[in-house]
């Protein structure tokens, strides 16, 4: 199974979305790199409005997440609630 | 009293529906092919476009809220590294070569690629092609501005800033840049969609933005992080863009695939090539190091290239043509092109060095297979000549590539101590290449690649007419300032005084 990836830049706004990401994706690996945070995750990566809300304490807009991205790979899936990343092999 | 009504809120999907797809009209006054005539030449059969899918379904009403929030973020940053002197936090003004080669010949792509993404967005007859092209193209010109207007910053201060226009389309080392994107937008429209949108966006932007902004951050230079992570965040779109690009081409029709898979061969090897200028940015120009090239090529071409040409394998997409040779040249690009770097550097608008020692142990544990093996060796003679008063200068004419338009200065994918050369004779005249990759690009499209413009023949015409001084005058470049060896140089003296007014009370 492939590795996908997101990257964000590190700051207080991503500080939740990155413990959001953590706690929905046990088996994700954190780098944190100068500036940057990337989250590696094998085969599957989601992202859930519910969780980054909690750890936020506010609504959140999922497509938020676009002022502090900085790269993914695998093919994106998104709605409302969720953004996902996978590869199909 | 009027009841107040809470408005529902559009979901995702139907905003996306409402506000893109529901732009799109049937013509009534001209036919479809009258108002796109350039989707048949190629040869690419798309028979529904409504299939073409934004994974991110951002409209532009989004669009603009958030990239007006980018922008917010990015002028707070740029003003306060203006007012703060940001430019004496850096570690050592070495740094700054890595961004005048980037203002002088990534830059200017940027805005190549902001003309590439307006063109095909009136091209394409999909409305969900015509909003995605028309983001990209308000993204890439905005990455243009946001990136001079960083590096005006420099200019204040330090030499080689002043005239990347001139040098973007006069010096030497920038027509690498320039022939690919010019190439690129010379092609037809899914052509050009594979070249930038997926090739270049998918397959090598990270390694140029992601490594490099880390580099800016560890090398204190706020005002390039800033705008490198600023329009990276578009670089997200933009990759899942190219991506949905090409697997919508394959799913229209299986007559698609042999011509796909020629751009992706050419569109990778071409890019490669580009990134050379990269990799010694990253190996030898910042002073203080993220990541050596290999590092980043093993995390962003093997493993990341790797998972996605596994994926596409499904519709018969294989990896592309030059991959190996590519592999074979990542432990010895960096230093080739260094070493071209230091010798011709009487003609470049940035400053080059000989590696200290501490810097050649680094390279010597980053590439312990080739650094002490086949670079140090040089490096010691060509310091052995600089302590001498004698300073290796090469003052002939680098042989192009007539088609990527580098020197030659790269060896062959099996004999590091073998420099690779290659020659086509077509109609009477004989064309060198740097590579296979190369040669063979040419050969798929000779009448294209003769037309190029290559700056060392220009040397020898109008107004330069062989003369050294009357081409630096063409290019702008200031002799004794702009050029030549770091060590000694005017960046080197202002930097290290202003930085000690900066540090002490004297
Ligand atoms: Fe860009
Ligand atoms: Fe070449």
């Amino acid at each position: 199974m492939s590795t996908v990836f997101i990257a964000l830049q590190a700051n207080e706004e991503t500080r939740p979305i990155i413990e959001a990401i953590e706690i929905d994706n046990p088996q994700a690996i954190v780098h944190r790199q100068p500036a940057m945070v990337k989250i590696d995750a094998q085969g599957r990566l989601v992202i859930r409005r519910a969780t980054i809300e909690e750890q936020l304490g506010r609504d959140f807009d999922l497509q938020e997440i676009h002022i502090n991205l900085i790269s993914l790979t695998g093919h994106v899936v998104e709605d409302d609630e969720t953004l996902t990343l996978s590869w199909n092999d | 009293m009027d009841m107040k009504v809470a408005k529902k809120k559009l979901g995702l999907k139907d905003k996306y529906k409402l506000m893109t797809r529901d732009l799109g009209w049937e013509p009534s006054y001209h036919s479809k092919d009258e108002l796109y005539p350039y989707m048949n030449y190629e040869g690419i059969k798309i028979h529904d476009w409504d299939k073409w899918e934004d994974p991110f379904r951002l409209t532009m009403d989004a669009y603009w809220k958030y990239q007006a929030e980018k922008e917010r973020k990015f002028y707070a940053i740029i003003d306060a590294h203006a007012q703060n002197n940001g430019h004496l936090n850096l570690t050592d003004a070495r740094y700054l070569s890595a961004l005048k080669i980037f203002l002088q010949a990534i830059s200017p792509g940027e805005y190549a690629a902001h003309r590439g993404f307006a063109r095909v967005g009136r091209e394409f007859p999909g409305v969900g092609p015509q909003v995605a092209c028309q983001m990209q193209a308000i993204d890439e010109i905005r990455h243009a501005q946001t990136q001079i207007h960083a590096m005006s910053n420099y200019n204040r201060y330090y030499n080689g800033f002043h005239a990347f226009a001139d040098q973007r389309d006069r010096i030497w080392y920038t027509s690498v840049a320039r022939s690919f994107f010019d190439d690129s937008m010379s092609a037809g429209p899914f052509e050009f969609m594979i070249a930038i949108g997926f090739s270049f966006e998918y397959v090598l932007t990270n390694l140029l933005f992601v490594p490099f902004m880390s580099g800016a951050a560890y090398n204190g230079d706020m005002a390039t992080v800033t705008f490198g992570f600023s329009a990276q965040s578009d670089e997200a779109r933009h990759m899942t863009l190219g991506l949905e690009v090409i697997k919508f081409i394959l799913e229209q029709d299986p007559d698609n695939l042999p011509i796909v898979q020629n751009w992706i061969d050419k569109w990778f090897w071409r890019g490669f090539r580009v990134l050379g200028l990269v990799s010694t940015m990253m190996d030898y120009m910042l002073p203080k190091r993220v990541m050596s090239w290999r590092e980043a090529w093993d995390i962003y071409g093997v493993e990341n290239g790797g998972a996605l040409f596994k994926d596409l394998a499904r519709y018969g997409i294989k990896p592309p043509r030059g991959w190996d040779d590519a592999e074979k040249a990542i432990d010895h690009m960096s230093h080739q092109f260094m070493l071209g770097l230091y010798q011709w550097s009487f003609g470049t608008a940035f400053h080059s060095w000989i590696p200290s020692d501490a810097d050649m142990d680094w390279l010597a544990g980053k590439y312990p297979h080739t650094f002490d093996k086949y670079y140090r060796p040089r490096w010691k003679h060509i310091k052995k000549l600089a302590d001498a008063g004698t300073p290796f200068k090469n003052y002939g004419l680098a042989r192009l590539c007539q088609t990527c338009q580098l020197p030659s200065v790269f060896t062959e994918p099996d004999d590091p101590t073998l420099t690779c050369h290659r020659e086509t004779v077509y109609k009477g005249e004989k064309y060198q290449f740097c590579s296979d990759g190369c040669q063979h690009i040419f050969e798929n499209e000779p009448e294209k690649y003769i037309q190029a413009w290559l700056p060392m023949p220009q040397l020898f015409q109008d107004p330069i007419n062989g003369d050294l001084g009357e081409w630096m005058k063409w290019v702008s470049l200031l002799d004794g300032k702009d050029n030549g060896d770091y060590a000694g140089s005017e960046d080197q003296k202002n930097f290290e005084a202003w930085r000690g007014l900066a540090t002490t009370n004297q």
